[in-house]
């Protein structure tokens, strides 16, 4: 091989700085890149773990949402939904569906009157292609932007008396959702809840043509609204019983109603709703047909992050889905970890539970 | 090529560096895309994934192609340890090339995710679902991460050893052009 002769010892030591420094400046970058240089970066750890009861989280389960029970059924298309997507679930036809009824609580064991918002996770498979979603029963979303959550998640674990106060004042939207959690009533079954997507996503049909959409799976069932006194009054695990009691007496029903955005609009920001009176459509019906516990039921290793999308359904400017998107990895990678401490058995002191969406 | 050349083939070269490119990228793009919550999260990702697959089956290509035109003999000057250390390095970095992308889809695999990559395709799932297989996955893929750029820094502080103060030959064997060292004439 090519030899040239030996650098000076001079040389050599320079060589050796130089080298010492790329290695180095390498070392930095990756550092700085991966965010072990700034505390301050709101990271998907961070976030999740700002989620957690002052006792900790439940290893082993969902970091929010953690209290629910799983089922499976169809999602019946009509074809309609077509109109603005050419996702395969909205071509007319009956798909096979998984799903999570469930509670926004980081508590597994969290009293179902305690807890202010109701979720649902969705898997709808067809062509090949899954669409997951996970919507909640409010109408609109207590925050503007990702930031705000963490910051509200902050001020409600803070020792700080004035620090939800605080909150409050810097998030003028926080006090819209604090009025419908004060004055909306407890559904007596999560057969009659609606689900909301809140966020808006971009929805492409075989044409070309891009619309931006929000959907809600709508009751079909009769709705029995309860004042909160009442519902407690059901007992704590009232609803896991009512819908599995349901759905073993008939399959229960929600309609899938798709609206889509007037330009101006915004798209942006879950914590608006947009005016009433926009165009919508009525995609389909999803039928439950079978309901199982969460611990060996098909919903439980299954994360409903709502950026799985089929072709025809995309993330729009709503900064929520990504920031979801990288929370729920997390919070999976976690649990599935600590599969071995599922069902959590809590410390002799029960954590204290709290109502988050 | 045989062990008498001094120089990897033009493809090994510009698959070793077009690959060095790559796979740096992918390791930055890894440790980014898990520290934000920020929208650029989901391109990032997308990204991760794309690449992620092309470095796998580019990794193969280069197996073949290291198979059949093989690699200049490492200089005699150099001492047996060294030798050493240098070939379980290269076994070391051709292993990681090939084992990250497959651990990232099969944890994708077993966590029940869809594997979809740029432009919409879709890769078939190469694990049945277990969330204990998922987490051990996901652990390996993250540590082997921390270990392949710790090796590649460590393989990059010996390449400029050799170039800049062996002066051997060995950086020029895998150097992208071949270019006249200061005391040797360009006909050598
Ligand atoms: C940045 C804001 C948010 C954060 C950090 C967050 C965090 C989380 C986490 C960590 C989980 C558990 C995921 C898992 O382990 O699988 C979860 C579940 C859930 N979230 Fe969110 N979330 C956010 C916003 C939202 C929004 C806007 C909605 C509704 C529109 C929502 C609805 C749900 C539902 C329904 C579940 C349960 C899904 C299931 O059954 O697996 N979340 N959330
Ligand atoms: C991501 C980064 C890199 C990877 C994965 C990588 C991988 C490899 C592998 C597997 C070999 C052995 C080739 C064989 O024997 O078939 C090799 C050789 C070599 N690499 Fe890299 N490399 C990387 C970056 C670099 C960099 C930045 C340098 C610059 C100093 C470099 C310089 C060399 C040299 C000089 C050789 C030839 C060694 C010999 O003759 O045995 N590599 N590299
Ligand atoms: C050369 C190949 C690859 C390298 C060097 C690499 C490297 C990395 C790194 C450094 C991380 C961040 C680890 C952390 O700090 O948590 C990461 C995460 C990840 N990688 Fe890869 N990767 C490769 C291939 C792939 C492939 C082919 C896929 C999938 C098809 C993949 C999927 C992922 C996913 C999903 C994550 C996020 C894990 C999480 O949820 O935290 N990777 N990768």
């Amino acid at each position: 091989m090519a030899q040239s002769p030996p650098p000076t010892s001079r040389a050599a030591i320079g060589s050796l700085v130089l080298i010492a420094g790329v290695v180095a400046a390498a070392a930095g970058a990756f550092a700085y890149t991966g965010g072990f240089l700034s505390p301050e970066r709101l990271t998907p750890p961070k976030l999740v773990g700002a989620l957690a009861p002052p006792g900790g989280p439940a290893l082993g389960h969902r970091r929010n949402h953690a209290k629910g029970i799983c089922f499976t059924g169809t999602f019946q298309s009509n074809g309609q939904g077509a109109a603005l997507s050419k996702a395969p679930q909205l071509a007319a036809g009956s798909y096979p569906v998984v799903g999570r009824f469930n509670l926004g609580t980081p508590d597994p064991n969290a009293p179902d009157a305690t807890v202010r918002v109701r979720g649902l996770g969705l898997q709808i498979t067809a062509g090949g292609q899954v669409w997951r979603a996970a919507m909640i029963d409010p109408p609109f979303f207590p925050v503007a932007t990702p930031d705000a959550f963490y910051a509200l998640l902050e001020a409600s674990h803070s020792k700080d008396p004035d620090a939800m106060k605080g909150f409050i004042a810097g998030h003028p939207e926080f006090a819209t959702f604090a009025g419908w959690a004060g004055s909306a009533p407890f559904m007596a079954s999560y057969a009659e809840d609606a689900f909301n997507s809140l966020n808006a996503f971009l929805f492409t049909n075989a044409a070309g043509t891009t619309s931006a959409v929000r959907w809600s799976f709508r009751p079909q069932a009769q709705l029995e609204p309860l004042s909160p006194a009442d519902f407690a009054k059901l007992g704590p695990n009232h609803l896991e019983t009512d819908i599995a009691e349901r759905v073993a007496g008939a399959p229960q029903r929600w309609t899938l109603v798709l609206t889509v955005a007037d330009p101006g609009d915004p798209t942006d920001d879950p914590s608006k709703a947009w005016p009433a009176g926009r165009r919508s459509v009525e995609a389909g019906t999803l039928v439950v047909e079978k309901v199982e516990d969460e611990r060996d039921g098909p919903c439980r290793d299954i994360n409903f992050d709502p950026t799985l999308l089929p072709d025809g359904i995309a993330v729009s400017d709503d900064p929520f889905p990504a920031a979801r998107s990288a929370a729920y990895a997390r919070s999976y990678n976690l649990r599935t970890a600590e599969w071995k401490d599922y069902p959590y058995q809590a410390p002799a002191k029960p954590a204290a539970s709290t109502a988050q969406p | 090529m045989n062990a008498q050349s001094t120089r990897f083939t033009v493809l090994q070269r510009a698959l070793h560096w077009l690959m060095a490119v790559g796979i740096l990228a992918m390791l930055f793009i890894g440790v980014g895309m898990v520290s934000t919550v920020m929208p650029t999260y989901l391109p990032l990702l997308e990204a991760h994934k794309t690449l992620g697959i092309v470095i796998l089956l580019l990794a193969l290509l280069r197996l073949a192609v290291r198979f059949v035109y093989g690699a200049p003999a490492l200089p005699a000057s150099m001492p047996a340890p060294m030798k050493l250390a240098a070939h379980l390095s290269h076994y070391g970095l051709y292993a990681l090339m090939i084992a990250m992308p497959l651990l990232g889809w099969a944890m994708l695999s077993a966590g029940a995710y869809p594997v979809v990559l740029y432009g919409g395709i879709r890769l078939p799932s190469i694990l049945p679902q277990n969330a204990g297989l998922h987490a051990l996955l996901w652990q390996a893929h993250v540590w082997l991460a921390f270990a392949f750029f710790a090796l590649i820094l460590m393989h990059l502080a010996a390449g400029l050893f050799h170039a800049l103060i062996r002066r051997d030959g060995v950086f020029e064997s895998m150097a992208p052009v071949a270019r006249p060292r200061e005391g040797t004439t360009p006909a050598e």
